[in-house]
Order: structure tokens, then C-alpha cells, then sequence
């Protein structure tokens, strides 16, 4: 049983590696950045769960911005994927520009909330 | 030759949409200044002054705010009220009415118009209304084409229970907070639609406005994470459902957080947890899909067999750890007003001071057929034409008035958000009876051909007809456009099902007599919810309550203007830093129109203070001089209705 297991286990994730290095270079950096942003809010909040919360308006900021980025930028990735059908009439510049301004709507916010 | 006869067709088309767009434009343009002049009612019977007690608050904040600039507004402490404790107004107020009417008596000024505060305080409701239901127009055309908007646009215009908080005068929160509301719901459906990130970040704008406004914003906050849920229940997840709902979350947390009144109750209370229980599954879901789409079935079930055997285990912890911090809170994290909302025994248990205004009470049957009229008929029929097809936004308006139906029936006040709902239902429900009357009498006229059945002829010349053959055409499209689960697979299914409605819609065909007297029934209908309306306006929430009119047995009209009388004499005859004690009604008046010191006030958030002048009010003389005297109580208000001959005739 462990076995069988174990085995499934491996042939899935070559089936995942190999389903994954088929997608685009550009992709693949908005994965990496999505990746970044996801480590950096873990290891504020295992700081925050460390020494505390205390400037609570600066850790939520944080943990947000980094949040906040990683999930624009995954609204990104899915608008400019050319296997998605559903923005297949959406220019990739466009969903760039909306991602720029979302982040600058975003970034000012937190700005204004670390006060 | 058949090419010819196309674009001729085409050029057809392209001019009756241009004439239909200026033609809905005009009517959208009508419909404001309707929504606009049918609340100028109390202005011409009484005259032009802010209404009620809280109106008179929200004036006063505003004053400061154009006297003194918004950064004293922030820091306002004010000393007037709750004396001796006083009251710091801008951390404590949704400051969204007042700074809209700041800036619009600002914007006005610098336009050289030189319009008084309080003029621009009693305007603001009238003009928001007309804002509101253009947003209705939008949202309900989001849903089911400009035919359905445009109907939903007229009926909120006038609906009774919207009219009774936004006349002019009655300047309220809820005045802007409507507008904002249906304007989120808006983007929000707008956003899913479309799944454009542009209009994710103006839909969090927008819900940042709904949070400054109102505290009703939690109603947003947990209703749009219900709808998000139940697609991906129902399995109507799309990538465009993930745009509209996770940039929401996090901008509209932060923005909301921004305010200092919710500050950081935006993640601490429970509340807001919805939402972010939902964000978390959203991500699961999302990802769920993602690794779907890029392996074989029989390796995805592998994934899924060993993912969930993790899983499982991970998440029992977490949701431990996650009941044993709400449970540790003593109100298990919801603040009392919300609690009584899912509770209605709640508050009269615990908060009786919630319980004894009679806004919070539970509203009776009389009272849905006065604030929603004919509408409360209407709605189930728009229900049924949301499920015929059900797509992604038709399940969200299914899901509003359900809720709204619920929390109406809860706390009267909360009719004002069911309203919005009904008509939006209302709107589809007519617009859909017109569409298919009106297109079985155009069938049966004679002169009609075969072929021009399908298309939309223009045989009608009346505007809302007119609108109502292009709601036809935007349904088709709304028609073609397949659910998610059709997608991935064929096309097929979707062109056999659209060709079998065309059958459908070619049997659907009503006898001409029945048609055209349901029609002539459907406009008595709508004739009798208009005259509703304006005698409701006019008669039933005109009043501005601190000007009192009855009428005597004869016939004759009294006018008594005694509490502005009252607050006149106070502010002549009183010193400017004596202490007025009254019973909490008239603190906000007090402070607004006499300018004097209160002790306790309509902002109820003190239980000790009101019950300590409740008990210097209701001891004898004696007891009570000493408690007014240890209070520095130097004149006490009474209200006195002793006179008035309608009472005790």
C-alpha cells in the first residue's frame, strides 16, 4: 500500500514538472514573483508570531502589500495566459496596465495606512 | 445582391441601436429628475430645513467641517455633548455623508455659487437618489439588458421605502450609503462579467465610499463572499469569479481600515471573517482547477487522494484553533448589533436601549405593502425570470433579496436595503412580462412575415417597447454566452440549447386577446404603484417632525413650530456654556440649533449616563435637583404635548 503510494506520488510529480515546463518564460517569472510574495507574508507573520504584533497597523500593511501583490499578480498571469479562452479579446497590454494601476492604488493605501 | 440586403440590414441595426441608446440616455436623464423632484415634497409643504434628529447631527459635523478644514475634523473633540465625558466625533463617525457634502458645498463655492451648508445638506439625498437609481440601471442592465435596467431604474426612482430616507432634508447616512451600495454591487457584477482587474480596483473604490457611509457596508462584506461561495458550489468557478473576488478582499480590508471608525475591527471582528474564510478557499478552489487543467484525470485523482489525506488533518487543526479564538471572545467576536440581527431575540435580551427604538423593531406585513407596494408581488416573478437562464449575475440578484428578505424581516430599518432588491426584481419581472406580451401580439398582427419574427422588428413605437425589443437581443446574448461547465467541453450543447429556446420562443405565443389585456392590466398595475408612490411621498414622509402640523375638526391646519421655538429661546436666554438636560431624543438637536451643552444624546453609546438622567427625570423634585446639580445642569427640556388638540380630542 505505502508502496503503490509512494509510487503514484512520483509519477505525479513528474507529470506535474513536465505539465509545468511547458508553460511560457514570461509566465513562469510572474510565478516566481507570486512565489516571492507569498514567502515574504509567511515570514512576516511568523515574525509577527514571534515577537508580537505590537505596531498592528504596520504588520497588517505588510502581510497586505505582500498579499495583495501576489494576488494582482496572479489576476495578471491569468488574463495574459493564451490556454485561458476566456481573455483570448483581452490585449496583454491592457491587463498590464490594469495591474499597474491596481498595484498603485493598492501601494498608495498602504502607504497612507503605515502611517 | 444578398450581401447588399445585409449591410443595408446591418446599417439598419447600427442606426436603431444609436437611436435606442440616445433614446434610454433621455430616459435615464428623465428618470433622475424624477427621482430628484418627487422628493421635494416636504420642501414645498413645510420649507426648506434638515429633518428629524440624527439629520441634525450630521448638519452640525458638516458646518465644523467647511469652518474648519478636514484635518480639525479628524482631531474633533467635542465638549458640548455627553458632558462632562464629551465625545470624540472624528474617530467615532462614518464620515462618508458629510465629507460628500463638504465637498459638494466646496466644489459649489469655488464655482461661484453661493450656496448656504444647510441648503447643500438638504439637497444631498434628492441628488443621491437620482445617482442611486442610475446605478440600479446599471446593475439590473448588468443582468438582464437595458429593458429590465430601465424599468428597475423608474421603479427605485419612486419606491416608497427609499423615499422615506432620502427626501429633502432627511440627511442621513443612508442617503449616499443606497447610492454606494448599488453602485458596489454594481462593479462587482460588472467585474465578474468582464474580469477586468480595472474595474476590480473601482469596485474596492466603491466599497471603500459604502464603508465610510454607512455600517450597513458589512451586508456587502458578507454577501458578496455567500456569492462567491455558492458558484463554486454550484461549480460555476471561473477565473473572472477569482478577479472579482480576491483583489476585493485585500484592497477593500485595507481601505476599510483606513476609516477610523472601523479601524482595525476590519480583520478583529467576526464580521469581516466570512470574507476571509472564503478568500482562503477561493485560493484552494483556484489552485484546485489550476492543476485540473495541466494533468491527466487518472493522475489528478492520485493528487487528490493524497492531497486530501493531508489536507484533512491540517485543516481539523486549523479550524480548532480558529473556534477556540472566537470562543474565547465573550460575544463570540460579533458586536451586539449584528448578533441581533441573526438572533431577533437578541437584542431585546441583552441591548434593551437597541431594542426600544422603533426602527430596530421587526416590520408587519402593512408595512411591506407601504414601503415596497406592488412590488412585494412582482419580485417572485423576477425570481423565476433570473433562473431562465441562470448565469453568474442572475444568482447574485437571486441571492440580495434573499438575504435582504430575511434581514428586512428582521429590523424594519433594514426594508430600506431590501428595496434596492425588489426592484431590480420587479424591473426583470416587468420588463420580461412585456417582452414576451409584446412579442406575441407582434406575431399575430397581420402584415407580420415569417421571417421577420425573428428579427426585432420596430413595429413598436412607444419608447419602452422600443427598449424592451432590445432587451430581447441582449438576452440572446446572455443566452449564448455557456456556463462554465459547458465550455471546457463542446460547443454543441450550447448552439442545440439556444436553437431549442428559439423554439420555444416560437411556441410561447399568447392568444392576442390575452396578451393585450395582460398588458393593459400590467400598465393599471404599474399606474397603481406610481399613485402609491406619490401619495406616500407627499403625505406619509414628508414630515420633517420638528415642524408638526395636524389638522383640527373642522378642518382648519395647525402648525406647531414649538421645538424650534424652544431651541430659539435657549440659545437667546441661555448662557453660551450652560448645561441643558433633555431626554436623549433632542440631545443632537439641542446642540445643533440651540448650541448648548447636553448631557446625553442620540449617540447612544454611554447606557450609564442615559440611565443616570432617566433617573433624575423620573425622582422627585428633590432627588432630582441633586442628581441635575451634580451633572451642572442648569436648564432641564421638556416636551410637553399636552396642547396639541388632535391628541387629546
Amino acid at each position: 500500500m505505502g508502496r503503490t503510494t509512494s509510487k503514484d506520488a512520483q509519477a505525479l510529480i513528474h507529470s506535474l514538472r513536465s505539465a509545468y515546463s511547458a508553460t511560457p518564460t514570461s509566465l513562469k517569472i510572474v510565478d516566481l514573483y507570486v512565489g516571492f510574495a507569498v514567502f515574504a507574508a509567511i515570514i512576516q507573520v511568523v515574525y509577527m508570531a514571534i515577537v508580537g504584533s505590537f505596531p498592528f497597523n504596520s504588520f497588517l500593511s505588510g502581510v497586505l502589500s505582500c498579499v495583495g501583490t501576489a494576488v494582482l499578480a496572479v489576476c495578471l498571469r491569468i488574463q495574459v495566459n493564451k490556454e485561458n479562452k476566456e481573455f483570448k479579446d483581452l490585449a496583454p497590454e491592457r491587463a498590464f496596465a490594469d495591474f499597474v494601476l491596481c498595484n498603485l492604488v493598492l501601494h498608495l493605501v498602504i502607504m497612507n495606512f503605515l502611517g | 445582391m444578398a450581401d447588399g440586403e445585409s449591410s443595408k440590414e446591418a446599417t439598419a441595426r447600427t442606426l436603431r441601436n444609436a437611436f435606442g441608446n440616445v433614446l434610454s440616455f433621455f430616459i435615464l436623464l428623465l428618470i433622475g429628475v424624477l427621482a430628484f423632484s418627487i422628493r421635494l415634497f416636504s420642501v414645498i409643504k413645510y420649507e426648506s430645513v434638515i429633518h428629524e434628529f440624527d439629520p441634525y447631527f450630521n448638519y452640525r459635523v458638516t458646518q465644523f467641517l467647511t469652518k474648519n478644514g478636514i484635518y480639525d475634523f479628524w482631531n474633533w473633540f467635542d465638549d458640548r455633548t455627553w458632558y462632562p465625558l464629551g465625545r470624540v466625533i472624528g474617530g467615532t463617525v462614518y464620515p462618508g455623508l458629510t465629507l460628500t457634502a463638504g465637498t459638494l458645498w466646496w466644489l459649489l463655492n469655488s464655482l461661484n455659487i453661493p450656496l448656504s451648508v444647510e441648503t447643500v445638506c438638504v439637497f444631498t439625498a434628492p441628488v443621491f437618489s437620482a445617482f442611486a437609481s442610475w446605478a440600479t440601471y446599471l446593475l439590473t442592465k448588468e443582468v438582464k439588458g437595458t429593458g429590465a435596467g430601465l424599468t428597475a431604474a423608474v421603479l427605485l426612482a419612486m419606491v416608497p421605502s427609499y423615499i422615506s430616507r432620502s427626501v429633502a432634508g432627511s440627511y442621513d447616512n443612508e442617503a449616499v450609503a443606497i447610492f454606494a451600495l448599488i453602485f458596489t454591487f454594481y462593479l462587482y457584477i460588472k467585474t465578474l462579467n468582464t474580469g477586468s482587474l480595472f474595474y476590480a480596483t473601482l469596485n474596492a473604490l466603491a466599497y471603500f465610499y459604502m464603508v465610510c457611509s454607512w455600517g450597513g457596508y458589512t451586508f456587502i462584506i458578507n454577501l458578496i463572499p455567500m456569492h462567491v461561495l455558492l458558484c463554486i458550489v454550484t461549480g460555476r468557478f471561473s477565473s473572472r469569479l477569482y478577479i472579482a473576488y480576491a483583489p476585493l478582499v485585500v484592497l477593500g480590508t485595507l481601505l476599510a481600515a483606513l476609516v477610523p471608525v472601523v479601524g482595525f475591527n476590519a480583520v478583529m471582528t467576526s464580521e469581516h471573517f466570512a470574507s476571509f474564510l472564503v478568500f482562503i478557499i477561493i485560493h484552494v478552489v483556484a489552485l484546485v482547477y489550476h492543476v485540473k487543467g495541466n494533468l491527466s484525470p487518472r493522475m489528478f485523482k492520485v493528487a487528490v487522494t493524497l492531497v486530501v489525506s493531508v489536507g484533512l488533518v491540517v485543516c481539523c487543526a486549523m479550524i480548532a484553533v480558529l473556534i477556540a479564538l472566537v470562543a474565547s471572545s465573550p460575544t463570540k467576536g460579533w458586536s451586539g448589533r449584528s448578533l441581533s440581527l441573526l438572533d431577533p431575540t437578541y437584542a431585546s435580551k441583552y441591548i434593551p436601549i437597541i431594542a426600544s427604538v422603533s426602527e430596530h423593531q421587526p416590520p408587519t406585513w402593512p408595512s411591506y405593502f407601504m414601503d415596497i407596494n406592488v412590488l412585494a408581488f412582482l419580485v417572485p416573478a423576477g425570481i423565476i425570470a433570473c433562473f431562465l437562464p441562470l448565469s453568474d449575475a442572475s444568482s447574485f440578484v437571486v441571492l440580495y433579496i434573499v438575504m435582504s428578505v430575511y434581514f428586512s424581516g428582521v429590523m424594519v430599518r433594514l426594508m430600506l436595503v431590501l428595496a434596492p432588491a425588489a426592484c431590480i426584481m420587479s424591473g426583470i419581472a416587468l420588463s420580461e412580462a412585456f417582452n414576451v406580451l409584446t412579442r406575441s401580439i407582434k406575431f399575430q398582427l397581420p402584415g407580420s412575415s415569417g421571417t421577420s419574427q425573428s428579427r426585432d422588428a420596430s413595429l413598436n413605437t412607444d419608447g419602452e417597447q422600443n427598449d424592451i425589443a432590445k432587451t430581447e437581443k441582449m438576452d440572446e446574448t446572455v443566452k449564448e454566452r455557456p456556463s462554465k461547465k459547458n465550455r471546457k467541453k463542446e460547443k454543441e450543447p450550447v448552439e442545440k440549447a439556444s436553437i431549442r429556446s428559439r423554439i420555444e420562443k416560437r411556441l410561447l405565443v399568447l392568444p392576442l386577446e390575452a396578451s393585450v389585456i395582460a398588458i393593459i392590466l400590467l400598465v393599471l398595475l404599474g399606474a397603481f404603484y406610481v399613485v402609491h408612490c406619490v401619495w406616500a411621498a407627499a403625505e406619509a414622509y414628508s414630515a420633517p417632525s420638528i415642524v408638526l402640523t395636524t389638522y383640527s375638526r373642522d378642518g382648519g391646519l395647525h402648525v406647531f413650530d414649538d421645538f424650534r421655538e424652544a431651541y430659539a429661546w435657549l440659545s437667546h436666554n441661555t448662557e453660551v456654556d450652560d448645561k441643558v438636560a433633555s431626554w436623549w431624543d433632542y440631545g443632537y438637536q439641542t446642540t445643533a440649533m440651540a448650541n448648548r451643552t447636553v448631557i446625553v444624546d442620540n449617540n447612544t453609546w454611554n447606557n450609564t449616563h442615559i440611565a443616570t438622567v432617566g433617573t433624575a427625570m423620573s425622582s422627585p423634585e428633590k432627588a432630582a435637583w441633586e442628581i441635575f446639580n451634580s451633572l451642572d445642569v442648569k436648564y432641564v427640556l421638556v416636551v410637553f404635548g399636552g396642547l396639541f388638540p388632535s391628541l387629546h380630542a
